[in-house]
């Protein structure tokens, strides 16, 4: 809870102007008095004492206690800081405070979501569950093989049709594109990035139906709804990551008698490839957790399905989502295995997210000597 | 292999607005020539139309003739690529690949294009461009290390050897050391004499005594007013602008009376 700054701006030892012997005026302006190191940490815990002391003598419930200890040491720091130091201190300090508290309610939902998946999860995860499908299980046992593959085949497809037709877009527009069809083309790109996830579920499927007829269902098909969304997140951070290469790259391989198309491939793409690699997976991430396109259109099933062109695929979304919501007699087991999905997506999403740290460590540009 | 440049009745456009105007003036091979002038008086477009890099800015195009070597820059069948193959440049900020090491930035000419070469013979090229940018004793145990990772004075270096690596036969020069420290600057003034035994150089710069000391002929480009394009105003050997030039504005502008 020690608010950051506050480290480079005090000294041990409040004395005041220190040396003695006669000060000209300018070095005695160039003190003033601060408050000890210690002083916020003191303000803080004196604040949670008044403050659990109130909730337990009125009875308020631990929320009311947090809320009352913060506002207390956010007056009490300012009043403290007022009369010790000067106003622009005291400004300085309240803010501090105030940028922690919302750091801090900012990091809770993350916090409480990751502990009740794990704590909730954990207990599901086991050979079994790794290894075994749903097939023919009721009750105790199976497992979400079938849809670990069935998202895996799903968002793979979807990146693979998004990041060529997401990059080429974004090439177009900050290295080709001028005038009308440019400014049409990011105009559609912001519209699509609002696109509400079941109209892209609806879109394939309305697709689909077209070809195959009605009540079709295929990973296929959600790949295709998926890349619907994940097209514009794709352009989007590749046009900013090209944007930022620096114009003189491309004249300084211009002036090699290099080709522009051979330039985008080699210096444009190449020096903001791993700002690609990051934007590519944060979009993946966005989408992989996507369950209403693909509820609609890959639909669930309890068998591995390895063929995204023929018949039902579960993902681990969809089975998420009715494992809990159509659980069956008894409710514990299918309850739990929601759970075990629940964790064992967020931790695909974080693999993912190591995995782009690393490409973007691997293909940054190097500096050092 | 250095050649010189004929340049007749050249106009530069940046779309309506005309930057320069009507130029004619022949860049004698296997010399140093500078271009000196005011801020905006086109001296920097004038440069980049010798090797059509302005046709970078969207909206540029140029009337008139350039010839090198006899051969017209803006004949209709002629590429824009092939004509820098011919005529480098090196630009203000020295501009290094950052992603590549040393070595890659050196043949980044070749490799960029694709061009197949052994490593025995890629290791000459690189080693004789280091060697005639004077860089090579300075970066040879660390060729792999990142070409960013340099000083700007050696990565100005590094630059020009890129640009000669790849064999042009006219090297431009857009103040190359407008950005340097003294200490620097002095060492590329070494190199470009260096360098002007076998190429024809064009240096644009802003230091009047860097002109004097390193080019053998020198043009003076001038505004004729705001809003109006830039003229050549006068072209003739260094030691004969900058001790008795035929305009009076030369003399001016060279004396520090300018504006």
């Amino acid at each position: 809870m020690t608010p950051p700054t506050q480290t480079l701006k005090q000294r041990p030892g409040a004395d005041g102007p220190r040396g003695s012997g006669p000060l000209n005026t300018q070095d005695q302006a160039l003190h003033t008095r601060t408050l000890p190191r210690f002083a916020p940490l003191g303000l803080l815990a004196a604040a949670t004492a008044v403050s659990v002391g109130i909730s337990l003598a009125l009875g308020w419930n631990r929320a009311a206690m947090v809320v009352v200890a913060a506002i207390l040491y956010l007056v009490a720091i300012n009043l403290v800081s007022r009369s010790v130091e000067n106003g622009r201190r005291a400004t300085d300090r309240t803010v501090t405070g105030l940028v922690t508290i919302a750091f801090l309610i900012a990091l809770l939902p993350l916090t409480t979501l990751l502990y009740t998946v794990l704590s909730n999860g954990l207990g599901a995860l086991s050979g079994e569950f790794f290894s075994a499908s749903m097939r023919n299980i009721i009750g105790e046992g199976g497992g979400i093989y079938h849809a670990i593959w069935g998202t895996l085949i799903v968002t793979g497809l979807a990146t693979l049709m998004s990041v060529p037709i997401g990059v080429f877009t974004a090439i177009y527009l900050v290295e080709y594109g001028k005038g009308a069809l440019a400014r049409w083309i990011t105009f559609l790109v912001d519209v699509m990035t609002g696109i509400p996830s079941i109209v892209a579920g609806l879109f394939a499927y309305a697709l689909f139906v077209l070809f195959l007829g009605p009540g079709v269902r295929s990973g296929f098909g959600g790949a295709v709804a998926l890349s619907v969304l994940m097209v514009p997140v794709v352009v989007r951070a590749t046009e900013e990551m090209l944007k930022l290469v620096p114009n003189e790259l491309r004249e300084a391989s211009y002036a090699l008698g290099v080709p522009r198309w051979r330039t985008i491939v080699k210096v444009v793409l190449r020096t903001a490839s791993a700002g690609i690699a990051t934007g590519v997976t944060l979009a993946v991430a966005r989408v992989i957790g996507e369950t209403a396109p693909l509820l609609v259109i890959a639909g669930s099933t309890d068998s591995v399905n390895f063929n995204p062109f023929d018949g039902r695929m579960a993902t681990l979304p969809v089975f998420t989502f009715y494992a809990y919501s159509e659980p069956g007699v008894p409710a514990e087991f299918s309850v739990e295995r929601a759970w075990g999905a629940a964790l064992v997506l967020i931790l695909i999403v974080l693999v993912l997210n190591l995995i782009a740290r690393l490409i973007s460590r691997a293909y940054s540009p190097k500096t050092g000597r | 292999m250095a050649k010189s440049i004929d340049v007749t009745d050249l106009d530069i456009y940046y779309g309506d607005f005309k930057a320069v105007e009507d130029v004619n003036v022949t860049i004698p091979a296997k010399q140093v020539t500078a271009f000196i002038g005011p801020s905006g008086c086109g001296k920097s477009t004038f440069l980049r139309a010798l090797n059509r890099m302005h046709e970078v800015i969207p909206g540029a195009y140029v009337d008139g003739k350039v010839l090198v070597d006899g051969q017209d820059l803006y004949a209709v069948e002629v590429d824009p690529v092939a004509v820098r193959r011919q005529v480098g440049m090196v630009f203000q900020r020295p501009n290094p690949f950052p992603t590549m090491s040393i070595y890659e930035n050196v043949i980044a000419g070749m490799r960029l294009n694709n061009k197949k070469m052994k490593k025995s013979e890629a290791d000459d090229v690189v080693e004789s461009a280091l060697r005639a940018a004077d860089l090579w004793g300075e970066v040879n145990e660390r060729l792999a290390r990142p070409g960013s990772g340099l000083s700007g004075g050696q990565q100005q270096r590094l630059c020009i050897a890129r640009a000669i690596a790849v064999q042009p036969q006219v090297l431009l020069m857009d103040e190359p050391c407008s950005a340097l420290d003294p200490i620097s600057t002095s060492a590329i003034e070494d190199l470009i004499h260096e360098l002007k035994a076998n190429y024809t150089i064009v240096i644009v710069t802003h230091n009047m005594q860097q002109a004097a000391r390193v080019s053998d002929d020198t043009a003076f480009f001038n505004l004729v007013g705001t809003g109006k394009p830039g003229r050549l105003i006068e072209f003739g050997e260094t030691r004969k602008i900058f001790s008795n030039p035929d305009e009076k504005a030369t003399e001016d502008y060279i004396s520090g009376r300018f504006g």
